[in-house]
């Protein structure tokens, strides 16, 4: 039997490769190698959420009607019978309680969807952190970037299919906010609306959208994304034997197929625990769609929160300074353009251009594979921890009616608490993150210099008491020296010695302040001449060997002596 | 300018890379008995995984699904966990396989530059160089007619496809209906949903309605938009603590009053009302609108007050509109203080 399926297997494969010449793409791919740690399987969860979402979605859509023509419920449901409400809402409720399964697909797809963002964000952050985005690899986080904008895009256009009223009052909110763009705004809420809102042509455009044309750009761009990943080879963290100019891990085929290919199936075995166990976007608690009514704690999902967070946040009075403004009859609103346009607009584009942005500070050419310890980069550490607040301010903002519930707080007061923290808060801990970062760096230099604290304390013959420190092994001694030093450069001078202006001085002024706010404070890396002394310097403070047998002759005196006490209480 | 601020360190300046941390054996890589525990171990998972696929496939052919969110829930909560134990069966199984029985001994291999050697890219050049002549877009015999057509007849094609498609788009580009709503002089007060007409004898002191104009539900066309405009608060206070607007004397009646339910921040319906304080809360994005006061905003993002509706009281005792609102409803647009709304002026009145 083995040998038939072997000769069979053989067969194909010969059969294939004659007409493909895949053999040597599997021998390229198969022995490929990849670094092991737990955090790049952060990528791997989007991708395996995203392969759950496309394989949930088809079964939703053999049931979801994207139309926006009104009907009356009249399903097993009581609580809407008689309820006027759009195709799409009564399809949605059709689906989840006459459709065996329907509520549980529903319930994957969403919880899905929530993973999906949810792990792209915590990649991305890990990436940044890392510093796993520098040279060769910038296309690839722009890449990965514009996924991640397409998964804001997929979420939230599915989010607004099922027309309840939730979702409803959701895209009045994108209304109001196009509508507040300059000279267009009315046009282009026109132009998404087919007319005045809601319309009825909005749901099948948001459907078109939902199922062709942005998993269309994800599977393009992941496929990309990948593509780049293969070809760059995976960064590794530091440590021993591993440089910028190898890869140390292990084998594509089997171990990280197996590893891998499993990681999806837990990974799908989660969500569906999730979707099995807890219920998610109720519709039928909300009803359908209608402009009127609206309920208290309105949330949108929790990738949506920080613009809801920044519209919340903004006043529209400042003291009695209005901020909507009527400039010769044309109304200009900040309350709705800075929260809604210009910050998230400003925080995505430092967020895509970052790597070009350190790039202008270190000044370093050379392709980067070994990844950073945080420690080792304090300034993007630093930024980076404050970006996550500003954003976290803004996420806490848009829930700040369930917070005031919750801790029985002043709405008001909780929203202009928020109203200072967003500028103070993410400075303060850009300053505390680089701080601990230093400091932790300081404390690296410590352990290569001094070693590990044993809680062993010797008295020397001159009476003095000093405690063991045990030396470095040579790996930890590696990860804790092993950083590049990185100093900011200086602008040269405005003219060179024929006392000629040089070209670009603006440019290189502000790249060189750049690298300065970068690379100031650094703690740099002992030195082996540092090493070398600080060992010196142990052995003269060494125990002595005499002082060393004195006291395990002391210890093995102290040991007789308890000794002797046991037998006399025994007796 | 020297971009030189790495100075590679020589050396005798430079730790020694200490290498590949030994590899240590895992218990079942020298022992086969640990070895063949793994593989039991493997196996029960997968096993799991296929007692997972029979729940879920009993479940779903064997159990009612009801129809009340109860039974459906237990359906669904029976179904998915069949399908939870029938995916984490084998992927806890594969992980574990790989961890326990699969190579852990990490292989080195060498990196190589991205960038193309010098050859290659010149190489790339001098091909690209022969296109141009080869062409005519440039060398010797250069046929700039055909490059200049050519750019402009590809710069224009596309407006060929995106302007009727995204024309057709936006219906009528009519936006001056954002001006406009189903109030007019002599419409009835009517609640919403049912429709039916409000006497100024319904509303005492301190309640609240939500009012639709009279006719919207039968409406056969754009209803939904209609209301998305058109919905309105009313509420009666005690005449006292009413500070009526300039130029608005008489859009009350008796300590009635009726606003705009639609938020002048982004739209949200603003449906909270507080009795006590006579707050309108948006619970959208809490805007708070001061009812008592002209429905002037008095905390959130908001700018503009809610627009008040005018209205009186007809010979039958109903509440009926003086006219439409003297403002475009909803959300701040660019040109809402333009167009043909001849009673534009009257929005000064209300900063």
């Amino acid at each position: 039997m083995g040998a038939k399926i072997n000769k069979a297997a053989a067969g194909t494969a010969n059969y294939v490769d004659e007409r493909t010449g895949v053999g040597a793409l599997v021998k390229f791919l198969s022995r490929k190698l990849f670094p092991d740690h737990w955090s790049f399987m952060l990528g791997e969860v989007a991708l395996y959420s995203f392969v759950v979402l496309l394989l949930s979605g088809v079964f939703i859509t053999a049931y979801f009607e994207p139309s926006m023509t009104f009907v009356t419920y009249d399903g097993p449901l009581e609580t809407m019978q008689g309820v006027e409400m759009s195709k799409a809402f009564e399809s949605t409720l059709h689906m989840s309680f006459e459709v065996p399964g329907g509520l549980l697909m529903r319930q994957i797809h969403h919880w899905a969807a929530l993973m999906f963002t949810a792990a792209i964000v915590i990649h991305m952050a890990r990436v940044f952190f890392t510093g796993a985005f520098r040279k060769p690899r910038e296309i690839n986080w722009l890449v990965g970037f514009t996924l991640m904008i397409l998964s804001l895009a997929a979420g939230f256009t599915g989010y607004s299919l099922p027309d309840d009223v939730l979702s409803g009052n959701g895209l009045r909110i994108i209304d109001g906010v196009v509508k507040s763009i300059p000279i267009l705004g009315s046009y282009i809420s026109y132009w998404l609306f087919g007319g005045e809102f809601p319309g009825e042509i909005l749901i099948p455009r948001l459907f078109t959208a939902h199922i062709l044309l942005v998993p269309g750009l994800i599977l393009a761009l992941v496929a990309l994304h990948l593509f780049l990943v293969f070809l760059h080879k995976h960064t590794q963290y530091p440590g021993g034997g591993r440089t910028h100019k190898n890869v140390v891990g292990l084998p594509l085929f089997p171990v990280y197929t197996a590893k891998a290919g499993g990681f999806f199936f837990v990974v799908f075995g989660i969500i569906a625990i999730l979707a099995a166990l807890f219920t998610i976007n109720p519709v039928w608690n909300y009803g359908p769609y209608d402009p009127s009514p609206v309920s208290a704690g309105t949330q949108p999902d929790w990738y949506i929160l920080f613009v809801d967070g920044a519209l919340r946040l903004m006043p529209g009075w400042l003291g009695g300074f209005p901020l909507e403004w009527e400039i010769a009859g044309y109304t200009l609103s900040w309350n709705i353009l800075v929260p809604a346009v210009i910050v998230p607009g400003i925080f995505f584009g430092i967020l895509a251009l970052y790597p070009w942005i350190e790039a202008w500070a270190t000044g370093d050419r050379g392709e980067k594979h070994v990844l950073d310890r945080p420690r080792n980069a304090p300034t993007r550490t630093g930024i980076g921890v404050a970006l996550i607040s500003f954003y976290m301010i803004l996420a806490l903002e848009g829930s700040n009616d369930i917070i005031a519930n919750l801790f029985h707080l002043s709405l008001n007061d909780l929203t202009w608490t928020f109203r200072i923290a967003i500028f103070v808060v993410p400075p303060l801990l850009f300053w505390i993150t680089k701080r601990i970062a230093l400091g932790l760096q300081r404390k690296d230099r410590e352990l290569v210099l001094h070693g590990h604290e044993t809680g062993r304390i010797v008295r020397h013959e001159h009476g003095e008491y000093i405690e063991v420190h045990e030396p470095l092994d040579e790996q930890e001694l590696w990860l804790r020296v092993n950083y590049d030093n990185i100093t900011p450069f200086e602008a040269p001078e405005e003219f060179n010695e024929n006392g000629v202006r040089r070209g670009g001085m603006r440019w290189k002024r502000f790249k060189a302040r750049l690298s300065r706010f970068y690379f100031e404070d650094r703690v740099e890396p002992v030195t082996p001449a540092e090493y070398a002394e600080a060992q010196h310097h142990h052995a003269s403070y060494a125990a002595s060997d005499e002082g060393l047998a004195e006291a395990e002759e002391n210890a093995d005196a102290d040991k007789a002596l308890d000794e002797g006490f046991a037998q006399l209480k025994k007796d | 300018m020297s971009l030189e601020n790495h100075t590679e360190p020589t050396s005798d300046e430079k730790f020694e890379d200490p290498g590949v941390p030994h590899h240590r054996p895992r218990k079942a890589d020298v022992d086969p008995k640990a070895a063949d525990k793994a593989e039991r171990q493997t196996a029960f998972m997968f096993g799991l995984s296929i007692l997972g696929t029979i729940v879920a496939l009993v479940g779903y052919f064997g159990m009612d699904m009801g129809d009340t969110v109860g039974s459906i829930r237990s359906f669904t909560a029976v179904l998915g966990l069949g399908i939870a134990l029938a995916m984490l069966g084998i992927g806890i199984g594969a992980i574990h396989w790989a961890k326990t029985l699969m190579r852990d001994h990490e292989m080195v291999e060498e990196r190589h530059e991205l960038r193309s050697s010098d050859e290659a890219r010149e190489g790339a050049i001098q091909d690209l160089k022969d296109g141009v002549v080869d062409s005519g877009l440039g060398g010797p015999k250069r046929r700039s007619l055909l490059k200049g057509s050519l750019i402009t007849a590809l710069a224009i094609a596309p407006l060929s496809l995106l302007v009727p498609q995204i024309g057709s788009m936006g219906a009528d580009w009519n936006v001056s209906r954002f001006r406009h709503t189903m109030w007019d002089k002599g419409v009835r007060l009517a609640r919403d949903p049912d429709g039916s007409l409000i006497k100024a004898a319904d509303v005492t002191i301190g309640s609240a309605f939500h009012v639709i104009p009279e006719g919207l539900v039968d409406l056969e066309h754009h209803k939904i938009e209609e209301k998305a405009k058109a919905v309105v608060l009313l509420v009666r206070l005690n005449p006292e603590d009413l500070k009526i607007q300039e130029g608005r004397e008489d859009w009350s009646f008796d300590g009635i009053v009726a606003y705009s339910k639609i938020c002048t921040h982004v739209g949200c319906p603003v449906a909270l009302y507080e009795q006590q304080t006579h707050h309108l809360l948006c619970p959208c994005h809490q805007s708070t609108f001061d009812v008592s006061d002209g429905a002037k905003v008095v905390f959130g993002p908001a700018k503009r007050p809610l627009p008040q509706l005018p209205i009186e009281v007809d010979d039958e005792g109903y509440i009926v509109a003086q006219s439409d609102f003297h403002e475009p409803v909803g959300p701040s647009y660019w040109d809402r203080l333009k167009g043909d709304d001849s009673s534009a002026t009257d929005e000064e009145v209300e900063h």
